[in-house]
């Protein structure tokens, strides 16, 4: 395949494994920010071929993951509505909820479908004028401005039956949150495709005010290697910063367009992370102007009382300071096929990826 | 009156005889079948017999390379072949939704025809049922099939003798058939050449076993791929397995498409795959002997079994890391046989 395999090369990947090797002195902890990135490295089996000084973890980078019980329970309200058909991404659909989840209401006859764009979301809508077409907005920068572009598709061409349940987070807020709360991690892999989307800019906090460094990876192995041979000059050096390994795909300023959609159709709001709690400024709301096609807003429904399950540590791995081996329910009562906490379901939860590949 | 199915055709009456007669019998057509008494009666010399059952609902029926006659008569028979038996006897049972295009269903028994034949199998007895339009998807078939099992060859569908340095083979390519299926499928809207590696696989197998004694365990690869039967070999066991990734072979059409979707091929069905554990000392003979069919020319020992991690399969990654190679949860595809 080309462009893949030239980051897939054995020998680069050994090249960068022995440049880590020689010059990391320090023990350090590297975080992991984005979902793509954990099962890349889980997948490639990269840990194995770090030195003891080097750790990688994982942060609340699975959108899924961090989404709240509340969010699951909204939508498990709306498909029991006879007039509203679900459209999601098909990672959501196995999220418990508190009492259910969106597969379960399938079985009982809810009208809940997978589509692999929001553009299959709203050809939906067009084909069910008479129903409710709801689509499940889940994901950060990176899926975000495809919401966006629906909405204003859908405000132009007039389709009043599509609306959208937004649970969008940016990132950003996230990783600060995790530093000042004094997680301990010494840099930062930064999120490939989120950085496609908002450039660079958006980290620049991190080094000027935390002191540490953000390295922009791509998701084969070689980015990930030459993204830890980065950080780890960086950290050695003492010279933290921004940098872009993923020079291929994610430019300084960004994809201006897509920042531009996201900024006519979202505001900013506070939102709850599943981990972290409420962090300020890290959801976006559709605003006043496109409410027409705000579910939230435009479709009443009672959703019932939010319960947390008992045991799951989520909230604690999402911030890094436990890895899924450390959790009692890891493997035993929680696994793939019947999952307690949304990191076992996502393909991109840390604790999935730890159990298919790294048990 | 020959261009669609009616409920009329799965009635037991006259429409019913005329599609047993005009397409079942006409292709299937031989002595035990043509009593057409309501069993088959077969006389078979054998202490112990192999009997195995599966059922099929691809969706769609043709896809490059096949379709899901081939899949009916190649499961089946595989499933006995990697028991150690030699397939024998054949039972067909369809369930075709009212509308469909007698067409198609001559051109899917005519397929399984031909595979029958090839792999020397007969179809003893079957069965038709025509259900209402929606109430299944065009066709649905079940196969059932008996072998006869040498009583050598009884070991190895446990898997009990495999001890540690057995070599793991597979006799080519993995994840054609489920990429060319998930392809096929209108609503992805892919064009690509990925043919399924639907086949028979009895004679290479009873080539393999006419060389060596010291095959240990096969199983043939379909739902859950390679990964699932490494996986589901090594649970509760007291060895590892090692799989080494260099060795394996993906076509690059299936890696792209794999890639695409996000799936691992490690867990893509095969139709024509088996995976085969052999003594050390026996592996480059039981190769040898596999390259020779032409639905081994690319088969390869891709690992072995190993001492350490008891219990677990690891997949020695092409990067040079490793990961342990997990049973699919969930379903990665749905209806890809």
């Amino acid at each position: 395949m080309k462009y893949i395999d030239e980051y897939r090369n054995k020998g680069i990947v050994q090249h960068f494994a022995g440049q880590i090797k020689n010059i990391s002195t320090k023990p350090i902890r590297l975080m992991e920010v984005c979902g793509g990135h954990t099962m890349s490295i889980q997948k490639f089996g990269l840990p194995y071929l770090l030195p003891d000084t080097v750790e990688l973890v994982s942060g609340p980078g699975c959108p899924v993951c961090v989404t709240s019980r509340e969010y699951i329970d909204r939508a498990v309200a709306y498909s029991r509505l006879d007039d509203v058909i679900i459209t999601t991404y098909g990672d959501l659909i196995r999220v418990p909820g508190s009492t259910s989840t969106l597969e379960k209401e399938k079985a009982s006859g809810a009208d809940v479908r997978i589509v692999y764009s929001i553009l299959d979301a709203m050809l939906i809508a067009k084909k069910n004028r008479r129903k409710k077409v709801v689509f499940l907005g889940i994901g950060f920068e990176t899926t975000a401005p495809s919401s966006a572009a629906g909405i204003l598709k859908a405000r132009t061409a007039g389709l009043k039956n599509f609306f959208v349940y937004s649970a969008h987070k940016v990132m950003p807020p996230a990783m600060e949150a995790l530093i000042d709360e004094g997680v301990n991690i010494d840099g930062y892999i930064g999120p490939g495709h989120v950085s496609t989307i908002t450039g660079q800019g958006i980290y620049m906090n991190i080094p000027e005010k935390y002191n540490m460094g953000v390295v922009i990876s791509g998701f084969e192995p070689v980015d990930l290697m030459q993204s830890i041979h980065m950080l780890v000059q960086q950290i050695e050096n003492n010279d933290p910063k921004v940098e872009i390994q993923y020079t291929r795909v994610v430019k300084p300023e960004g994809n201006v367009v897509a920042q531009q959609m996201l900024e006519e159709v979202f505001e900013p709001r506070d939102d709850w992370w599943r981990g972290l709690g409420i962090l300020k400024n890290s959801g976006l709301k559709i605003n006043q102007k496109y409410e027409m096609h705000d579910a939230e807003k435009m479709i009443e429904v009672e959703v019932e009382p939010t319960i947390e399950p008992k045991g799951c540590i989520c909230g604690l791995i999402l911030r890094g300071e436990k890895k899924p081996k450390d959790c009692g329910l890891f493997g035993t009562t929680c696994t793939p096929s019947d999952p307690v906490g949304a990191c076992m379901v996502s393909s991109e939860g840390s604790c999935h990826a730890y159990y298919l590949y790294n048990r | 009156m020959k261009e669609k199915i009616l409920l009329g055709h799965g009635s037991g009456g006259k429409l019913s005889h005329e599609l047993i007669d005009n397409l079942f019998a006409k292709h299937f057509s031989n002595p035990i079948l043509n009593q057409q008494s309501d069993s088959a009666i077969i006389g078979i010399d054998a202490s112990h017999i192999a009997y195995t059952t599966d059922s099929f609902v691809v969706d769609p029926i043709f896809f490059p390379g096949g379709n899901i006659g081939n899949l009916a008569v190649a499961g089946t028979v595989n499933d006995l072949a990697v028991s150690g038996a030699k397939p024998m006897y054949l039972s067909v049972g369809f369930i075709i939704e009212e509308g469909f295009s007698y067409d198609e269903l001559e051109k899917i028994v005519i397929s399984m025809a031909d595979d029958a034949k090839k792999a020397g199998v007969t179809i003893v007895t079957g069965d038709t049922k025509v259900v209402d339009k929606g109430k299944c998807d065009k066709v649905f078939i079940n196969t059932s099939g008996i072998g006869i099992l040498n009583k050598q060859n009884i070991e190895i569908s446990s898997g009990s003798d495999i001890k540690t340095g057995d070599k793991i083979i597979i006799n080519g390519s993995i994840g054609d058939h489920g990429m060319s299926v998930m392809a096929a499928r209108n609503e992805l809207n892919i064009r690509t050449h990925i043919e399924t590696d639907c086949a028979c696989l009895n004679h290479l197998i009873s080539d393999a076993l006419k060389v060596s004694d010291k095959i240990k365990f096969m199983r043939d690869a379909t739902r859950g791929g390679l990964g699932t039967v490494i996986s589901e070999l090594v649970s509760d066991s007291d060895f590892g397995i090692q799989i080494d990734e260099e060795k394996l072979v993906i076509h690059e059409s299936v890696r792209g498409l794999c890639e695409l979707l996000g799936f691992d091929p490690l867990y893509v069905a095969n139709e024509g795959k088996v995976v085969m554990i052999v003594g050390d000392e026996d592996a480059q003979k039981v190769l040898a002997a596999i390259k020779e069919s032409p639905f081994g020319k690319e088969a390869s020992i891709i690992g072995e079994v190993s001492e350490y991690h008891k219990g677990m399969a690891w997949l020695t990654t092409g990067v040079g890391g490793k990961r342990i190679i997990e049973m699919l949860s969930g379903q990665q595809l749905p209806r890809i046989c």
